[in-house]
């Protein structure tokens, strides 16, 4: 009766592996972490294939909070439980919320000065620019179609436009976009 | 009490953010300047300092924090910003994986791909709009868009050059 099952198959990776992956990840990731994360995951370490990967992305996509560390919790956790989450999810946001800080330090500090203000009002326009550019890569698929092309109108006409409030925008739009989505797919 | 604000904005936007961090910018916008705690302008600001730095952009909650109430109001945004979110990820990813060939799940993903799109856009209207209060920030923003979606230039690179222009040519 010695011979119990062995906990830890190869696959089931260590917190210090899930720190140490998703620290990489954090640190490379510029305007979007995600082509990076997959870099690591699915062609240098090989934890995941393609298509698990998509799938797990489907997962953080469709629920709330920022994906990318929705997807480093879900993937340790499914290593090592709540402790591999935290382990994942500290590996991506150590490097990066230091930095972050360290940056925004320097803005309290020299913020007003004037050739800093320039400088942050066209470093502003820069990145209003690169989020419309990953808002169109979002967006694009669903451009395409005649119904996914109205629920898009609908939400933007909403939040936009309208003005109302984040979860009145989801829960006019999400039925509407249910039931068009259940006719489209059998 | 600023910190307990702080908490509870964040870990409120943290569960409304469907699609990612982006489609909740307006909102955040519009909560922190209703609580005076940031102009609009020091929003798209400090949204450029988050680009600027590796990691997701979630980080806007990271500065807000530390604007509003130094290291610990940097740290519990943070905390909140990712805290809701992921464990309710945790939570459900068990059962997504069960049903991913279940009829239901296709239509839910299929269903919230078009409302992301719409906010994320939205969002995107709405930097556009606080950043760009001068024709030449427009040709900075506009510029920056089409050589990320034509080229191959690092993102880093396009902000840096954003941050050169707005030295050189407005000062």
């Amino acid at each position: 009766m010695v011979d119990v099952a062995p906990q830890a198959s190869p696959d089931r990776l260590s917190r210090s592996a899930l720190f140490n992956g998703f620290f990489i990840a954090g640190l490379s990731g510029f305007g979007g972490v995600l082509p990076f994360a997959r870099r690591i995951i699915v062609e240098r370490k090989r934890w995941l294939t393609d298509a698990e990967f998509a799938d797990l992305f489907s997962l953080c996509q469709f629920l709330p909070g920022p994906n990318i560390v929705n997807l480093a919790a879900a993937f340790g956790a499914r290593h090592r439980g709540a402790s591999g989450a935290l382990a994942a999810m500290g590996g991506l946001l150590a490097a990066p919320v230091t930095i972050v800080i360290l940056l925004g330090l320097l803005f309290e500090r020299y913020g007003r000065l004037p050739d800093v203000h320039h400088g942050l009002e066209g470093l502003a326009a820069a990145a209003a620019g690169l989020i419309l550019a990953t808002a169109l890569k979002i967006a694009a698929p669903s451009l395409r179609g005649p119904t996914t092309l109205a629920v898009v109108i609908l939400a933007f006409t909403l939040f936009a436009v309208l003005h109302l409030r984040l979860p009145i925008v989801i829960a006019l739009s999400l039925p509407v976009s249910l039931v068009l989505a259940a006719r489209r797919i059998r | 009490m600023i910190l307990l604000a702080i908490v509870l904005l964040f870990a409120e936007l943290s569960l409304l953010a469907i699609g990612g961090v982006a489609s909740t910018l307006p909102a955040m916008a519009r909560a922190v300047v209703a609580r005076h705690w940031l102009t609009a302008p020091q929003f798209a600001a400090l949204f450029g300092v988050a680009q600027a730095s590796p990691g997701p952009n979630m980080l806007i909650s990271t500065l807000i924090g530390l604007h509003v109430a130094g290291l610990p109001g940097a740290l519990l945004a943070t905390l909140a910003m990712v805290g809701p979110s992921s464990t309710l990820t945790v939570l459900v990813s068990g059962l997504w994986h069960r049903f991913r060939e279940a009829r239901w799940r296709r239509i839910v993903q299929a269903a919230i791909t078009p409302i992301t799109g719409g906010m994320v856009l939205a969002a995107a209207a709405f930097l556009l709009r606080t950043a760009d209060h001068d024709w030449r920030l427009m040709i900075v923003s506009g510029s920056v868009t089409i050589l990320t979606l034509r080229t191959r230039i690092h993102p880093l690179l396009l902000l840096a050059g954003g941050a050169v222009i707005g030295v050189a040519g407005l000062a």
